[in-house]
């Protein structure tokens, strides 16, 4: 089998959206749409599942809460609890004002960095990485839609046409 | 146009009614004269009279001394009995003085955010805003009330403001050095200047308003844009000195740069969570046809936000206070949290632990129920932040939330419901003529 794509080219957002929801509407299988910009409601539009960043960055922050939380207690109550300027090391409950901005800032240090990473890792980003642009234009002003050949090449090429686009490619990908 | 249910109404009356009655009995029940109070402690056997069998015990071992330690301890009991009178005395008054100024602080944090909502032209809250101007109806009914209560602490009709009462001024040099500030014409006069200044705002806010619905141009919103700003100015300043006045000066030997910017921030978030409460009440009645679930998400975003703001300034006075340990600025927190331990710490579980926890999901902060009962749990967190600016300074340790308490809570609340939901029936909910309204209409999160 081989495994030609169609490459469909717009250069308005409000068309593609309207060709991503025809394209859709035909259960025709959309592979990846490549943007200059982000489109507001695309991600609904091709029917993408939510992230679920936010819940990776909850838990990291609740990893950095623990962090912070262990490190001043050790640190501070059990390995060598000095009286430093009369502030009570008999406990950590004694003295957690003292430490609450550090255990804040390991929360937010945690979640922050953590998410990054996460993003990309998940996203497949890193330096030296190659570029996966099908065309050069679609990081200045065109849209590009990819969709998987299965069945007829002429039917899909002039539905592709019908949806406003201003160029349609079949490629063959390795 | 909003009818008001009178099954609502009913029960804003059974509120008042009950709370009134509670009030009453609160006042009754309070001691009248020391005779009672002894008489109250000897019954409390277990309760502050522990010290004087100790003084008894040390007495008869220097048998030489006992006469001149009888005439200590005697005089030393006559003073505990009377600083237990007067904090007894003070209970129902505080009772309803907390409840009084957290209802009225209330309204007032959603007109400033009112005010907020108009000078940043919000395209999202123009929908919610005759819900808004609702809520503050009830501030000119809660100033009346507040400012009563003020002049009978002027009256000596209880000890409230210690500063008040010539005889403690006398022998408190400390108070004597803040005199020209604390003093009861200067005090009352600005009472007055921020309350009418604030009864203005709302007044002629809402006059433009309900003007603009039938004009033909936008002057009416442009003139509503320059009060709001002018209002926001007066509202940061005397917000600030109404917090020294009417809070801060109950303790007046103690004193916190950031006390202002602390107590807005609990009236802020109470205010902005009875925007979503009533908005919820209003839309699951069918009255709010334009209000989406993406309106109420901005909400509770604000009352997340607004709660996490308050935290940070909560635990920024206590901590700067704490760490340093200053004994004229430290005996503040000794004594809530020797005397107060639960209602202290526990504001912090209510207004942080909770809503932080609840609040923090998207979808959560869109269901209703989720933000009902975290709308409950963060009002009456708010109500126990002030409980506790208030209460240790007046009752100190004989503080309880008894019937006076749970009454005057009771009898603003029905006061409150029944003056917001007539005010919501005197104009259409929805404001015709806002530039912003087509876009708040159509706001999608």
């Amino acid at each position: 089998m081989s495994n030609k794509v169609i490459y469909a080219i717009y250069n308005d957002d409000d068309i593609l959206m309207d060709a991503v929801k025809k394209t859709r509407a035909a259960h025709h299988h959309i592979e990846e749409v490549f943007t200059p910009f982000p489109v507001h409601g695309l991600d609904k539009a091709m029917g993408l599942a939510p992230t679920r960043l936010a819940i990776c960055a909850f838990i990291y922050g609740l990893c950095g809460l623990s962090f912070g939380t262990f490190l001043m207690d050790f640190v501070m109550i059990q390995d060598w609890p000095q009286d430093i300027g009369g502030k009570p090391s008999f406990s950590y409950i004694d003295n957690m004002p003292a430490f609450v901005p550090i255990m804040f800032e390991e929360t937010v240090f945690f979640a922050a960095h953590l998410m990054v990473i996460t993003f990309y890792m998940r996203s497949r980003l890193w330096p030296f990485k190659e570029a996966e642009n099908p065309d050069v234009r679609t990081t200045d002003d065109h849209f590009l839609m990819e969709v998987a050949v299965n069945g007829n090449e002429e039917d899909l090429v002039s539905f592709f046409e019908g949806t406003g686009a201003v160029e349609v490619k079949v490629i063959e990908k390795h | 146009m909003y009818t008001f249910s009178s099954k609502l109404k009913t029960f804003s009356f059974v509120l008042m009614a009950i709370g009134f009655l509670g009030i009453g009995y609160g006042f009754l029940s309070a001691p009248k004269n020391i005779q009672e109070v002894e008489a109250l402690l000897a019954a409390d056997s277990h309760g502050g009279h522990g010290s004087e069998s100790a003084h008894e015990a040390a007495s008869s071992e220097h048998a030489s001394a006992e006469a001149k330690h009888d005439v200590k301890a005697d005089s030393e009991h006559k003073e505990h009995l009377e600083h237990v009178f007067h904090q007894l005395s003070n209970k129902p008054w505080s009772a309803l003085y907390v409840a009084c100024i957290f209802f009225m602080l209330l309204s007032l944090g959603t007109l400033a955010f009112y005010a907020i909502q108009q000078v940043a032209q919000a395209g999202w809250s123009p929908v919610l805003f005759r819900v808004m101007q609702g809520i503050t109806a009830y501030l000119p009914v809660g100033s009346v009330i507040f400012f009563i209560i003020l002049v009978l602490c002027g009256l000596h009709f209880n000890h409230l403001f210690i500063w008040l009462d010539p005889e403690v001024v006398k022998h408190d040099e400390l108070i004597q050095t803040k005199s020209g500030f604390l003093n009861f014409p200067f005090w009352i006069v600005r009472a007055a200047v921020f309350l009418t200044g604030w009864n203005l705002y709302r007044y002629f806010s809402r006059k433009n308003c309900l003007a603009q619905d039938e004009s033909n141009d936008n002057s009416f919103y442009k003139k509503n844009f320059n009060y709001s700003a002018g209002f926001l100015v007066f509202f940061i300043v005397t917000e600030s000195i109404m917090s020294w006045d009417w809070i801060m000066s109950i303790d007046p030997h103690w004193f916190s740069t950031l006390f202002g910017w602390y107590v807005f921030a609990s009236f802020f978030v109470s205010g902005i969570t009875m925007i979503c409460m009533v908005t919820l009440y209003l839309k699951s009645r069918g009255y709010l046809e334009h209000v989406n679930t993406s309106h109420v998400h901005d909400l509770a975003k604000f009352m997340f936000g607004i709660s996490v703001f308050w935290t940070y300034l909560w635990f920024s006075q206590f901590m700067l206070i704490w760490y340093a340990n200053i004994p004229e600025e430290i005996t503040y927190f000794i004594t809530r949290i020797q005397v107060y331990n639960l209602p202290f710490f526990g504001a912090v579980v209510m207004n942080f632990l909770f809503p932080v926890l609840i609040l923090i999901n998207t979808d959560f902060k869109r269901i209703t129920w989720v933000l009902v009962m975290a709308g409950i749990v963060i009002l009456l967190g708010h109500y126990v932040d002030f409980f506790n600016m208030i209460m240790p300074g007046t009752v100190g340790g004989s503080w309880f939330i008894g019937v006076p308490e749970i009454a005057s809570v009771l009898f603003f609340l029905g006061l409150f419901i029944f003056v917001v939901f007539s005010a919501l029936t005197k104009a259409p909910l929805l404001a015709k003529r806002n530039p912003f309204i087509e876009e708040s209409k159509h706001f999608h999160y």
